[in-house]
């Protein structure tokens, strides 16, 4: 019997499931490798365990109000009337992203109808393949990953002309290697994160030219270990996030200063135990995610106190209402609803 | 929502939210209809305007503005006039838009798409990033987009210098300028500052000159508010520049220079492991170059071999990384020696001279310029091994009383003098740390004022590490300074508790592998029942320091039996450099993972293996994962895919860990991950094993 190597193994199947990148492990197939098996259903054994880990994880620390997050979610989902949900209109497809996965890692996906969502995903791709914010709005680099995670998560990549949507992606990469966000031509290292995660869960990474999209991420590398948007650009904990990850699913973390970087991060974290984005800055739960991920890839998660950031996490929930803001005692979101609970289950 | 508070200040009026909410979904649609029906009207693109003055977020609203100004300069057959006034407007929104939020990436770019079309003027959009810099110092936008002006305008690189200057006088507490200073000073260090310095004092233009300078400018910094991080990484990259080899150097090598190697003949140990000290087998003779840094271009024409007998074939030299194919910091080749050449008693000269001819890189691109030469004699000796020579695949105990004292004299003399010159002398380093180890000193005795808080701290155990790092030849000062230094450390900032420790660990290596009585002092034999004296392994024994990381392999080339079990380790990246190491025992350390243990799959000696007692399974969060080399995102060569034991997809990386290894003995008990079908597909995987857990194998 030929043996392929499996897809995800256990642990990386228990990763898979926090992340921002949905499938963020690394898996790449380039032009003329072995097919391999399709990946094992979703919910497998070992992630029920894994989940199961987390619960019994999340019962021993304690309180996060996961009903009433689930709640929020879904009342933010009902609310027209608010000021904020006509301003963020054009962002819907990130929001879907940001609620749903919130969902998934409470273990309450079901709570949803995902026919209707992916009925609505779909109305909101444009004939050049990629995805906009919402319908009738243009599309974006930003959203078209948004739709591909979310299927992803319901596990209904199939509705997707997977070669239309990884075209608009690779048609987004620049000469030197870098992408933009649209037709507009706005270069960011977010967009080579997007498109490599992308077009990596749409296992077309030989779309594009790697070796360049990788050299490009190096020309934004900073002194201080850090990344930032364009070469020169300052160092920040969400554009290292995606500069890291990027080269890790591309297999080139060894242009990362693991020692100098992982220092860097490090001190993000602040005395409240929460952790802030650059330095002199304030703490904001998001960091939890952008900075705790990164140090898990660079293998230096051990230098922050995981126990403060939980606790730190846990005093920007709203216990009556349900939803997790930036810093304690603001308003809640989202977004930082999402950050916080994944941020709170990494770091578990 | 950043920085809103939960509850409202003042209670809001819900009807009026509701009708502000309402009027604004329905400019949005109608705006929409318009993009749709991609009407330009007058009105049609003011509503735009207004649209994005509410919501500057609002992408597709910039899009359409883009569309429209295309649509309108065609109209206008590019009279400079109406040209100007069309794009002057565009301005204009983008202001108003930053006003209302100068965090927009849309915004910012679509500023960027209309100067790009040659317009404004240059001096109004510095005029304008400084009444934004002025809202905030740190806003990335605006210092993305002044770059983005400087470059247009072909502002120079020393303009740009004092402006970071200028925003750093204003506030030390900047760390956005700190960074822009970095950036100008490493993307064009030597001419930038050559320039700058010929501006300030002509005549100086030298690095340590330089560096002095600014080393004053961040101690400001740092001394005016010692929890202030601004300064922090400027400071910890100054050291880095002072202290780093702009060259590749040699650093160490196995075997070391002048050292005499006994090799028993072909006929009597080919394919087995040998313990005694010193003796290899003959077909595999490991040559490793250790580097002060990544090199790529090491293969048989920059690196000559010569020796007594003929080597038929090229060597092949191989990095020992797991990430990178094409460069490292180690190199390693097998010398397989010919049985027909092989004559008992006689000596044979061995030359290995790197760097003679060109082609070794680092990096960074600077060549290796300093060539080196090792020389080493082969004794062949065709002693019959004693009978009853399978008791030497009796089982490795790692217990106490199994490892006598190593005496001096006893055996083994050619270890001792080696242990003498496990560093490579390179002159080179020698003359220019003069005045690097000058600034060093200075800058140490001027931090010492500053030893009551973290980071003055740090900053001294780092500044007498760097200090030892130029000095590579002799022994480390300091060290138990440094040590306490990091102990307390651990004590004043508990969060980062680990990145001391770290630290901690890798100068106690330092201390421990800095000189012969040192190491000496930790190697034992081994003995037991099964074992004549004569053929006692030396074991290097670093177990029971409480290290949580390793280094300083370069000195331990040599080791073929290594004790590092009671530790706190979780990754023994680096291993790999110790090509001859046939004993290792990791048990009773933190590995979470057969990930965190890639590094044995470069051992190709490893025999005998013991990573009883760790944490592996115990995490859901595999944090080496992602350094690991995945089958998945790399080729792995040559994979027997076609064994047939389902277990693998559940052992996925023991399976890939250990599968080339040929381990006759291997402890795993008192990990989470074992269990009685993981030892059963251990023991397929491993065909060589005879020992599995302290059981024999069938």
């Amino acid at each position: 019997m030929e043996f392929n190597p499996p897809l995800l193994t256990s642990s990386q199947r228990t990763l898979s499931l926090f992340p921002l990148p949905l499938h963020f492990p690394l898996e790449i197939r380039t032009a003329g490798e072995v097919e391999f098996p399709p990946p094992p259903k979703r919910h497998a054994p070992p992630l029920q365990q894994a989940l199961n880990t987390i619960e019994s994880t999340l019962v021993a620390m304690g309180e996060l109000a996961a009903d009433k997050h689930v709640k929020y979610i879904l009342a933010v989902e009902k609310r027209k009337d608010s000021f904020e949900s006509a301003v963020l209109e054009h962002l819907r497809m990130n929001g879907a992203y940001w609620g749903l996965t919130t969902l998934d890692l409470l273990d309450k996906r079901d709570v949803v109808d995902s026919n209707e969502i992916i009925e609505w995903i779909l109305k909101c791709q444009h004939e050049s393949g990629g995805f906009a914010g919402n319908i009738g709005h243009d599309p974006h680099i930003l959203y078209t990953l948004s739709a591909i995670q979310v299927l992803a998560l319901f596990d209904k990549l199939n509705v997707l002309d997977v070669d239309k949507v990884s075209t608009y992606i690779a048609g987004l990469q620049n000469e030197d290697g870098s992408f933009s966000g649209d037709i507009w031509g706005e270069v960011d290292t977010r967009f080579s994160y997007i498109a490599i995660c992308g077009l990596s869960i749409l296992k077309c990474l030989d779309k594009i030219n790697v070796e360049r999209a990788v050299n490009y991420i190096i020309s934004c590398r900073n002194v201080d270990g850090g990344f930032g948007c364009t070469p020169g650009g300052e160092s920040h904990a969400g554009q290292i996030f995606c500069c890291v990850a990027a080269l890790a699913i591309t297999g080139a973390l060894h242009y990362v200063d693991k020692d100098l970087l992982g220092w860097w991060l490090c001190e993000r974290q602040v005395k409240s135990g929460g952790l802030n984005g650059r330095p002199e800055k304030l703490p904001d739960v998001c960091y939890s995610w952008w900075v705790l991920s990164s140090l898990t890839m660079i293998d230096r998660v051990h230098w922050i106190s995981k126990e403060k950031l939980i606790k730190f996490i846990l005093n920007c929930q709203d216990t009556e209402n349900g939803g997790i803001s930036d810093r304690p005692d603001d308003a809640v979101d989202i977004f930082h609803t999402y950050f916080g609970v994944a941020g709170k289950t990494v770091a578990a | 929502m950043h920085g809103r508070p939960r509850k409202p200040l003042k209670p809001v009026d819900e009807a009026a939210v509701a009708a502000k909410a309402e009027k604004l979904r329905a400019l949005q649609s109608e705006f929409l209809s318009n993009h749709q029906n991609k009407i330009y009207s007058k009105e049609a693109v003011e509503l735009s305007a207004k649209l994005l003055e509410i919501n500057p977020e609002l992408y597709t609203a910039w899009n359409y503005r883009k569309l429209a100004v295309q649509q309108n300069l065609a109209q206008c057959e590019s009279d400079p006039e109406s040209v100007n006034s069309i794009l002057d407007e565009e301005l204009k929104v983008v202001e108003n838009a930053l006003r209302q939020n100068f965090k927009s990436y849309g915004a910012w770019h679509h500023r960027k798409w209309v100067l790009e079309k040659g317009h404004s003027s240059m001096d109004k959009e510095l005029g304008l990033l400084d009444k934004f810099q002025a809202m905030d110092a740190r806003n990335f936008h605006a210092w993305n987009y002044r770059r983005f002006v400087a470059a247009l305008m072909k502002r120079s690189d020393e303009d740009e210098l004092e402006h970071t200057q200028n925003m750093i006088d204003k506030n030390l507490s900047n760390y956005s300028a700190w960074h822009n200073r970095s950036n100008f000073l490493s993307r064009n260090c030597s001419v930038l500052l050559s320039n700058l310095m010929k501006k300030a004092a002509p005549g100086f233009t030298s690095k340590d000159e330089v560096l002095t300078r600014e080393y004053e400018l961040v101690r400001e910094a740092l001394f005016t508010d010692e929890d202030d991080q601004s300064g922090w990484f400027y400071h910890l990259w100054l050291l880095d520049q002072t202290v780093r080899s702009e060259f590749p150097l040699l650093v160490s090598s196995w075997p070391v220079e002048g050292s005499d190697i006994s090799l028993p003949a072909a006929d009597y140990l080919d394919g087995c492991a040998s313990m005694n000290v010193f003796h290899y087998s003959s077909r595999n003779f490991p040559l490793v170059l250790y580097f002060n840094q990544s090199v790529r271009g090491v293969n048989s024409s920059t690196v000559s071999v010569s020796c007594g007998f003929n080597l038929n074939i090229d060597l092949i030299w191989k990095p020992l990384s797991s990430t990178d194919s094409q460069s490292a910091k180690v190199w390693a080749t097998h010398l397989a020696i010919p049985d027909a050449e092989l004559h008992s008693s006689e000596a044979y000269q061995v030359e290995v001279k790197v760097g003679f001819s060109q082609g070794i890189v680092s990096t960074t691109g600077v060549a290796y310029s300093h060539p080196s030469q090792i020389s080493f004699q082969l004794h062949l000796q065709k002693t019959p091994l004693e009978s009853g020579q399978d008791s030497r695949f009796g089982r490795i105990q790692w217990k106490d009383d199994c490892f006598a004292v190593y005496e001096p004299g006893s055996a083994e003399p050619d270890l001792v003098n080696l242990l003498d010159n496990l560093t490579i002398k390179n002159e080179v380093e020698s003359t220019a740390s003069t005045w690097q180890a000058r600034i060093i000193d200075d800058e140490t005795n001027i931090f010492r004022d500053l030893l009551d808080c973290k980071i003055g701290k740090l900053t001294v155990a780092r500044l007498l590490t760097a200090y030892n790092s130029l000095r590579p030849l002799d022994k480390p000062v300091h060290c138990k300074e440094v040590l306490e230094l990091y102990s307390e450390l651990m004590k004043l900032d508990p969060s980062h508790y680990q990145y001391y420790k770290d630290n901690h660990s890798l100068v106690l290596l330092q201390q421990v592998t800095s000189s012969k009585e040192s190491l000496l002092s930790r190697c034992f034999h081994y003995r037991d029942s099964t074992l004549s004296t004569n053929g006692s392994p030396l074991c290097l024994r670093l177990n029971n320091l409480a290290i949580s990381q390793l280094g300083s392999f370069e000195k331990l080339l040599w080791v073929q039996m290594l004790d590092l079990s009671n530790n706190e380790l979780q990754s023994i990246e680096g291993l790999e450099a110790l090509q001859l190491l046939s004993q290792l025992c990791l048990s009773n350390n933190k590995f979470r993972s057969f990930t965190a243990l890639e590094s044995l799959r470069y051992l190709k000696s490893l025999k005998v293996l013991d990573i009883s007692q760790n944490e592996i399974g115990s995490h859901s969060i595999d944090t080496t994962r992602y350094l690991f080399r995945s089958p998945l995102s790399h080729s792995v060569g040559s994979c027997d895919w076609n064994i047939n034991y389902l277990s693998s997809e559940t052992y996925w990386e023991a399976f890939f860990v250990l599968k080339d290894m040929g381990l006759t003995q291997l402890d795993v008990a008192g990990n989470a991950i074992t269990s009685k079908s993981f030892n059963v597909f251990l023991e397929k995987l491993l065909p060589t094993l005879k020992w599995l857990d302290g059981v024999e194998v069938n």
